[in-house]
């Protein structure tokens, strides 16, 4: 008899049965739009320019490959810091922040959520927005906290409940922690004006709400690394300390190499210090310390002046293409005679787009035209190319007239 | 952290890593894109194999799986992760986990963070005989609740070098399979320790061939001298195919929320050098230098402090094997050799043997010698 007898089947990850679907289908004209990564504009993955080059810096140092500190690459880790803060943010300046390099976007988060687990004794209740990324749940469930809600997305106008954000976020028991996505919401697009940012970080300092950002577009946003930070950066200078987890994965494209970092702004660099020992406690039983090579590349781009501008031009590039293939999305389905409201289309940003499609409506484009996405009628804008886009709308149309 | 050195007392990259790192670099059509979230196919399948051999009725069996980890901690505490929630009931954090006495250091944080609440030591180090205390290790295996977990070093014991002999292996498995304990390898030497692969994954074999279902947290640091690439993986023996499939299946839930996927880079270097027959000769022989190194130096130890005629026993010396020797120093004398002859030791009295070298050999030997002649 066996120890696993009453182990059950994990239930099936339900975008990855998107992309099996996918593959298996022979339909020439087939579209794979559950992809959460790049695609240039052949529907090719995207490995950067600056990155090869930073790559290739490397490989001449022929460097060892002694364990990293716990805390991860320092030179990444500032780098990173900056990046997100702005060279010119006081907390910054003054040091009163410490970053960890975490496991990309999902370790990062886990870093933060296990620490909250261990030191926030306030709550064990996290606010996500409705909805949020699918992980997200699991992550802070498997940390020992309890997720929560507050209403962030409209299915009647494909944009954001502003008023029923604000409503709920009013309500939360004080000192919560709150979950808030930095830029290019996953899986909606819709991010908060700047003003209404204003509005939400005003009503989480009243409420004294522990705010946890997951910044895992920066650049790929809007195309500007300060934009699409703007929300994080304001709340910091409205006296609140964040704790913030990045990602390098889609921003570099150096999604399998696993660069990501968290982040803890506190009251003085000598809390830092405390707060860093305490991270690095969590993490040595985790995996001890972490990779080095995607954060060597990370690092090197960061830092040099000369791959830190040519990344920004790579990184406004795939923004571009994205705003660009959203904008040839709506102008195809004018074209085919549509009659319906598709602003939210180029109103949202970042890789996914909640086209609003019906879950029947999403079937139909599976069945008949061979174009897959998630049931919530989320597309990632990143498997759009100007060779298919026409086909797309062409699709959309028929199954929305 | 310890990691190999040279006889110059330097880091090592291992020429085949090196070698592969450039067929990496210079193949245009790899990327950056997402491992599945058990890893790298090629490297699992690989991986897995040089534990368990190629010949291994687990494998041909359809009856293993793997899951890429960030290293042998990594491998570790998914193992935990997923014991905890899986092993002998649903979510019982009272399984009592056993941690061999002394341990790495660590052992014992992974299990607490997975969520075990009864951690407790079995005997191991026999201080007064310098070797295994096989009877008190025995003893505790009798005496611990059935179903206990025991974490078992595979090869080159961490920190003492103390390992059972195959005679004692087969007496600690009989007394495992009576008592339904649960045994969770632990291998980070694999081929550092004797050299020979095959050799230091004997326990790990042996217990498949008994039918144990294991588990064995792999690391390529030491072996591949890949440390902070973060290689490793966990091997998983079962009883049938599907039972594997189910295991792993909540695995990748465990995963998802830990590191989503593991990263790329270095399990593209072991997976690329395991399945080449070439490179992988080369690496074998790359393992063997350095295994090698360490094994002249423990012979070369020993045979001076006989030479000086140094009170005591040194066989323990070359009995021991692997990164790690238990010298038998006290505190007192550790700490002379710290404070007076600048030669650093833990406070156990281990040593890491990668720090020997042929230019220091006589100065530590002579060193040895003093501290335990001059302190008591």
């Amino acid at each position: 008899s066996s120890w696993w007898s009453h182990v059950e089947m994990g239930p099936p990850d339900p975008i990855l049965g998107v992309t099996e679907a996918f593959k298996r289908d022979t339909n020439s004209k087939k579209m794979n739009l559950g992809v959460g990564a790049y695609r240039d504009d052949n529907g090719k993955p995207y490995v950067l320019n600056c990155v090869r080059k930073a790559e290739a810096q490397i490989a001449a140092k022929k460097m060892d490959k002694e364990y990293l500190p716990i805390a991860g690459l320092a030179d990444f880790t500032r780098a990173s810091a900056e990046l997100a803060l702005g060279e010119n943010s006081e907390a910054f300046k003054s040091g009163r922040y410490v970053t960890v390099q975490g496991i990309s976007g999902t370790g990062s988060l886990r870093i933060g959520a296990n620490f909250l687990q261990r030191f926030f004794k306030s709550s064990r209740d996290v606010y996500l927005p409705k909805p949020s990324w699918g992980n997200h749940t699991p992550i802070f469930r498997d940390a020992g906290l309890q997720l929560q809600a507050y209403r962030y997305y409209d299915p009647k106008t494909c944009s954001l409940d502003f008023s029923g954000a604000m409503d709920d976020i009013s309500k939360i028991p004080e000192k919560s922690i709150i979950l808030l996505h930095a830029c290019a919401h996953n899986p909606t697009g819709v991010d908060p004006r700047q003003e209404q940012w204003k509005e939400m970080a005003a009503v989480v300092k009243k409420r004294n709400l522990l705010v946890y950002f997951d910044m895992a577009y920066q650049g790929f946003a809007s195309g500007d690394i300060n934009r699409d930070a703007w929300a994080v950066r304001h709340f910091i200078e409205q006296g609140i300390n964040i704790v913030l987890a990045q990602s390098y994965a889609k921003n570099m494209g150096l999604y399998g190499e696993r660069v990501g970092a968290f982040t803890v702004i506190c009251s003085d660099a000598e809390e830092a210090k405390r707060v860093e020992s305490q991270l690095k406690i969590l993490i040595r039983p985790m995996y001890s310390n972490p990779p080095i090579n995607g954060a060597r590349i990370a690092s090197l781009i960061l830092n040099s002046p000369d791959l830190r501008k040519e990344w920004l031009v790579e990184v406004k590039s795939m923004a571009d293409r994205i705003i660009s293939m959203r904008t040839q999305l709506v102008s195809n389905l004018k074209k085919e005679g549509s009659s319906h409201n598709w602003q939210h289309i180029t109103d949202q940003i970042g890789m996914f787009c909640f086209t609003g499609l019906k879950p029947e409506q999403v079937e139909r484009l599976t069945k008949e035209f061979s174009i897959y996405m998630t049931k919530d009628g989320r597309i990632s804008v990143a498997g759009v190319t100007s060779g298919n886009v026409g086909y797309l709308a062409h699709a959309i149309h028929q199954v929305t007239k | 952290l310890a990691a190999y050195r040279t006889d110059e007392g330097q880091p090592w990259v291992l020429p085949v890593v090196r070698k592969v790192e450039q067929v990496i670099a210079a193949d245009g059509s790899l990327n950056h894109e997402y491992l599945p979230i058990l890893g790298l196919p090629e490297f699992r399948a690989s991986a897995s194999r040089i534990a368990l051999g190629d010949g291994s009725p687990a494998i041909s069996e359809n009856r293993i799986g793997s899951v890429q980890s960030l290293g042998g901690t990594g491998a570790l505490r998914i193992g935990a992760e997923f014991l905890r929630r899986w092993y002998n009931g649903n979510n019982n954090t009272a399984t009592p986990v056993y941690i061999s006495s002394p341990s790495w250091e660590n052992h014992n944080a992974v299990f607490v963070d997975a969520g075990f609440k009864d951690i407790r030591t079995y005997h191991y180090w026999d201080a007064a005989k310098r070797g295994l205390d096989l009877h008190g290790l025995l003893e505790d295996m009798e005496k611990a609740p059935e179903f206990s977990i025991f974490i078992l070093h595979a090869c080159a014991h961490n920190p003492t070098g103390t390992d059972p002999t195959p005679d004692e292996w087969k007496q600690i498995a009989a007394v495992m399979k009576r008592r339904f304990l649960f045994p969770f390898f632990d291998s980070a030497y694999q081929g550092f320790a004797s050299g020979n692969l095959d050799k230091d994954a004997w326990a790990v074999r042996y217990f498949v061939s008994e039918g144990f279902e294991l588990f064995c947290a792999q690391s390529f640091s030491k072996n591949f001298g890949l440390y902070n690439e973060r290689v490793g993986n966990l091997t998983v023996v079962g009883k049938d195919a599907d039972s594997v499939k189910r295991v792993l299946s909540q695995m990748e839930k465990i995963v998802r929320t830990t590191w989503s996927n593991p990263p790329s880079q270095g399990a593209r270097i072991v997976a690329t050098t395991l399945t080449s027959p070439q490179l992988f000769a080369e690496w074998k022989d790359n393992v063997k230098t350095m295994a090698d190194r360490v094994l002249l130096m423990r012979s070369e130890l020993r045979s001076r402090l006989e030479s000086l005629g140094t009170p005591g026993t040194w066989n323990h010396i070359t009995d021991q094997i692997g990164m790690f020797s238990f010298t038998g120093l006290n505190p007192k004398q550790v700490e002379y050799m710290i404070k007076e002859k600048h030669i650093y030791l833990m406070a156990s009295g281990r040593i890491n043997m990668c720090g020997l070298t042929t230019k220091n050999l006589d100065y530590v030997a002579k060193s040895i010698h003093e501290a335990v002649t001059k302190i008591q």
